[in-house]
């Protein structure tokens, strides 16, 4: 393999959608193997023993753990082609302050929202909608959340778009109403080929997703 | 290149954290401390998302989240870096801030709960503990985890040193019993002798009576 790549995935995971889409910018080549996190390989346990989750990217050997960490690696080692960081101080710190706020908020209220019924699930909905708000409201009429270029904040969100269906469906509500621009932006970063072939198709993930809650109040 | 303000709160081991790396870099500053009670203008303006310390102000550009604002002072002041320069031991240590940033909180909730609340973070501060002890690389081997020096993940684990002592005296929880981590003992040691994390840490008898106090406030609101 030319750059010594593996990339330990689960193809409806976010997180791992945002390590794909970076390699993809950067034109690298690699190797995607699938995890069944029911029943994780050795491969997996060695690489990430503390937190035994994907993704994890593996070059020539030695692993990186952590979706935005591995994506300012590949940025970092890979810094001539499609930079996904600004090379400023100021404007890095703002883009890491929004790339911190998609991954404290977005996942775990996300999964409420397809997860959850009844009052846990209107509240989940209402604070997504609050949160799909301020987001709006940053990216506002830009082409990406960095201005011209497609940057880190796009690759930490844009994942979530493969949520949207699935949210809209359980959550009874529609996000282009609620928040037109932020679908704007999400359809420019699906016009890239890094992003629209890294992430699965909105009723496939819809169908996943229900079976995930159909386990989780099983239990 | 413009003047350096940090808004925060005493004694927040977050605003420690920025304190801690503007000293470790001979950054001049002028210190701001909030009333979070009955929030100040400055501050809503500046962190309007969060409305949380610690925030720095550099040149009236605002940089909230300390994590964050470390990030931004290591890539303005280069000198006596905090991180690698080799991107993959970068991002090694970038892991370790990042579980310390989200571990680390688990010692507060010892001291805002009791009973099962509190159980449930005396063992999810242990594990911490112990997967730090197991797993953190250069522990027991340097002086920091930064290596000969202190770096960001001293940093961010700084409060393991001080404030968790305050927690347990408070308490009477006994989160790290002595003897069951050598390796993290001798950090805590060699972290808080180092001249300048020294001579920038609360007092630990005026940090006790602001924990106590705290703990006291917590319980009775419940």
């Amino acid at each position: 393999m030319a750059d010594d790549l593996i990339l330990l995935n689960l193809w409806s995971s976010p997180f791992g959608m945002r390590v794909r889409i970076a390699l993809a910018e950067k034109g690298l080549d690699y190797e995607l193997i699938e995890e069944d996190l029911s029943n994780k390989s050795p491969l997996l346990l060695k690489m990430n023993p503390v937190r035994k989750q994907i993704p994890v990217l593996i070059h020539k050997g030695r692993p990186i753990c952590e979706s935005l960490i591995i994506v300012q690696y590949i940025d970092e080692v890979w810094r001539h082609k499609s930079p996904l960081l600004p090379s400023d101080p100021y404007a890095r710190a703002k883009s890491r302050f929004w790339a911190d706020y998609v991954d404290k908020n977005i996942y775990a209220i996300g999964k409420l929202v397809w997860g959850a019924t009844g009052e846990i699930q209107e509240a989940a909905k209402k604070e997504l909608i609050e949160w799909f708000k301020v987001l709006e409201g940053e990216v506002g009429d830009k082409p990406y959340f960095g201005g011209d270029s497609f940057g880190i904040v796009d690759v930490a969100l844009i994942p979530f778009y493969s949520w949207f269906y699935a949210v809209e469906t359980c959550g009874n509500f529609s996000i282009v109403a609620e928040c037109p621009k932020l679908v704007s932006w999400a359809k420019r970063c699906m016009e890239r080929e890094s992003v629209s072939k890294s992430l699965p198709d909105q009723y496939k993930m819809y169908c996943f997703l229900l079976e995930l809650k159909t386990k989780f109040q099983a239990q | 290149m413009g003047e350096v303000k940090l808004l925060g709160t005493w004694p927040s081991p977050f605003s420690y954290r920025v304190i801690w790396a503007l000293k470790l870099k001979g950054i001049p500053y002028e210190y701001i401390e909030q009333d979070l009670s009955n929030k100040s203008p400055l501050l809503l303006q500046s962190n309007p998302v969060h409305k949380k310390i610690p925030v720095l102000i550099h040149g009236g550009n605002p940089i909230a989240e300390s994590v964050i604002i470390l990030q931004y002072i290591e890539d303005k002041w280069p000198q006596n870096p905090l991180l690698p320069s080799d991107p993959y031991e970068k991002a090694v240590a970038r892991f370790w801030v990042k579980f310390a940033d989200e571990k680390g909180l688990s010692i507060w909730k010892v001291l805002r709960f009791s009973g099962e609340e509190q159980e449930k973070g005396l063992k999810e501060s242990l594990e911490m503990l112990e997967v730090i002890e197991e797993h953190a690389p250069g522990l027991g081997q340097k002086k920091f985890f930064g290596g000969d020096k202190i770096g960001m993940v001293d940093l961010a684990l700084g409060q393991l040193a001080h404030w968790m002592g305050a927690i347990e005296e408070v308490t009477g929880v006994q989160i790290m019993e002595a003897g069951k981590f050598p390796r993290l003992e001798t950090w805590m040691k060699n972290f808080k002798e180092d001249p300048v994390i020294k001579e920038n840490l609360p007092e630990f008898k005026d940090m006790l009576a602001v924990v106590k106090h705290r703990r006291e406030t917590l319980l009775a609101s419940k």
